[in-house]
């Protein structure tokens, strides 16, 4: 279960990167719009990405408990363990 | 942050983009003298921005019916229709609606915001789902929020990207409302009726389309897209306003699913509104009666828009992906729309500005709407502008 949620956040975090740039740290802690600057309509743009990517919908709702990397890679891991 | 620091923050960030001077999204009209001409400072101004597609502001059929319905039955109504009442003239507008559109049944709503965020929030609700396209109306995602349902968002006009989101939900696309626009507002391109409707019946998915911007633009008798394509039955609920072709303000959703009806005791932006006021009912039917009559209007509308769509193009601009009413100038930066807005307003020409984010991809807008009562002559002078303000966003590197 541990391992899943490594991989979701690996490949998460591989996303981000084609939103903020190769030289950008991202760690689980990392505010997506604070930090990394990715505004509403990045993140809605992130969540279709992320969707393909995982093979899942992201309701738009969920997104509002959302702050950092970490919370979006548990979310996604919890749809994808719900499917 | 306090609530006022977020209110504080605005103000800043509207300091940074915008120009001192001028306020960009809230022009004020000194004087209306047409549906295409006002004054704005000490200027006359022609209108390029309005919406005002039929050109029916001012039509004398709309006028008098206002005047006559004031006179009648007064100023407004001061409540909603659960609580006052409903007026003749509010039901025998349903009644015109649901026959323009061969429908069972209508909704009348004071505005066009209102009409989608009370059909969305009455048709879907917790444990449903509501898919729409990327480029919805801030109507649209406010009305599925509302609704409490999940909001999952399909790549703008992308059929591949709608039917993988469908095969996803699995048999929840049976309980999952699909919508879009007829004509979209930001570009001004058409949704592909057809394919949608594919997988609306494959999915068994109910569709609801806004025809907002299509209403008396499309169609032999201005229904809008579902009149063009002819693909009446294959869409659920159509939903529109009556502040653009119509040239009042309200907004409908018609239907041939009787439970349309029901809708008036569940969904709350209906219920708690004040209904439409006499006069704009008044208006909104003499207005309807033009629109479907308006082959004539709908041929000069489209000859303006040929004729405008086909000169930015010819002068280089990036446009929108067809020519519409709606026409969308595409520039990369907030900085270039700001600039072109402000010499189309130099130029006594008045249109819409779009920033980020409510651009679509991080681009800026500016927006063209023509109207049926704009002149060839109108047309050529607003080619021009464009013409000789292409070097000022465009500087040629020497």
């Amino acid at each position: 279960m541990a391992s899943d949620y490594t991989d979701t956040l690996q490949r998460l975090c591989h996303h981000l990167k084609q939103f903020t740039g190769p030289d950008v740290e991202i760690t689980p802690q990392t505010d997506l719009i604070n930090q990394l600057a990715i505004d509403s309509v990045k993140l809605l743009n992130l969540i279709m990405e992320v969707e393909d990517e995982f093979d899942i919908s992201v309701p738009l709702n969920a997104l509002a408990d959302v702050q950092t990397v970490h919370e979006l890679a548990n979310l996604i891991h919890q749809i994808k363990s719900a499917k | 942050m306090s609530l006022l620091d977020k209110l504080d923050a605005v103000a800043a960030a509207r300091k940074a983009l915008l120009p001192e001077g001028v306020d960009v999204f809230g022009i004020p009209i000194e004087e209306v003298y047409s549906s295409t001409e006002a004054k704005i400072g000490n200027r006359r101004i022609l209108f390029l921005g309005t919406n005002n597609y039929l050109g029916l502001t001012f039509a004398p059929e709309c006028l008098q019916a206002a005047h006559k319905a004031i006179d009648s039955e007064g100023t407004g109504t001061t409540g909603s229709r659960m609580a006052n009442g409903s007026y003749h003239g509010h039901r025998a507008l349903e009644r015109e609606f649901a026959d323009f559109y061969h429908c069972q049944s209508c909704i009348v709503f004071t505005t066009g915001y209102q009409a989608n965020l009370a059909t969305i929030s009455g048709l879907a609700g917790s444990g449903d789902v509501v898919l729409i396209d990327g480029d919805s109306h801030a109507s649209i995602y406010d009305g599925c929020r509302l609704s409490g349902a999940e909001i999952i968002r399909f790549r703008h006009n992308d059929m591949t990207d709608l039917e993988k989101r469908l095969r996803r939900l699995g048999e929840r696309s049976r309980s999952t409302l699909i919508i879009i626009e007829g004509i979209y507002s930001m570009l001004g391109d058409r949704a592909p009726l057809a394919d949608i409707v594919k997988l609306k019946n494959a999915y068994h998915s109910i569709l609801l389309l806004d025809e907002a911007h299509s209403l008396g633009v499309l169609g032999e008798t201005g229904q809008g897209l579902v009149e063009e394509t002819g693909l009446m039955d294959g869409v659920d609920f159509i939903t529109g306003t009556f502040s653009k072709s119509l040239g009042g303000i309200g907004g409908y959703c018609v239907s041939n699913h009787s439970q349309l009806d029901q809708l008036r005791y569940v969904s709350r932006p209906y219920i708690f509104t004040a209904s439409p006021t006499p006069a704009t009912i008044a208006s909104t039917r003499a207005a309807l009666k033009l629109l479907r009559d308006g082959t004539k209007l709908r041929q000069q509308l489209w000859k303006n828009v040929h004729q405008l769509y086909s000169r930015l193009h010819e002068l280089g601009y990036q446009l929108g992906p067809e020519p519409s009413p709606v026409i969308a100038t595409i520039l990369d930066t907030p900085q270039q729309a700001l600039t072109l807005w402000n010499g189309l307003l130099e130029h006594g020409i008045y249109v819409n500005l779009i920033l980020p984010p409510a651009a679509p991809d991080g681009k800026s807008l500016v927006r063209c709407s023509v109207s049926a009562v704009h002149t060839s002559d109108q047309m050529g002078h607003v080619g021009q502008a464009f013409a000789e303000l292409r070097e000022v966003i465009f500087p040629i590197a020497s």
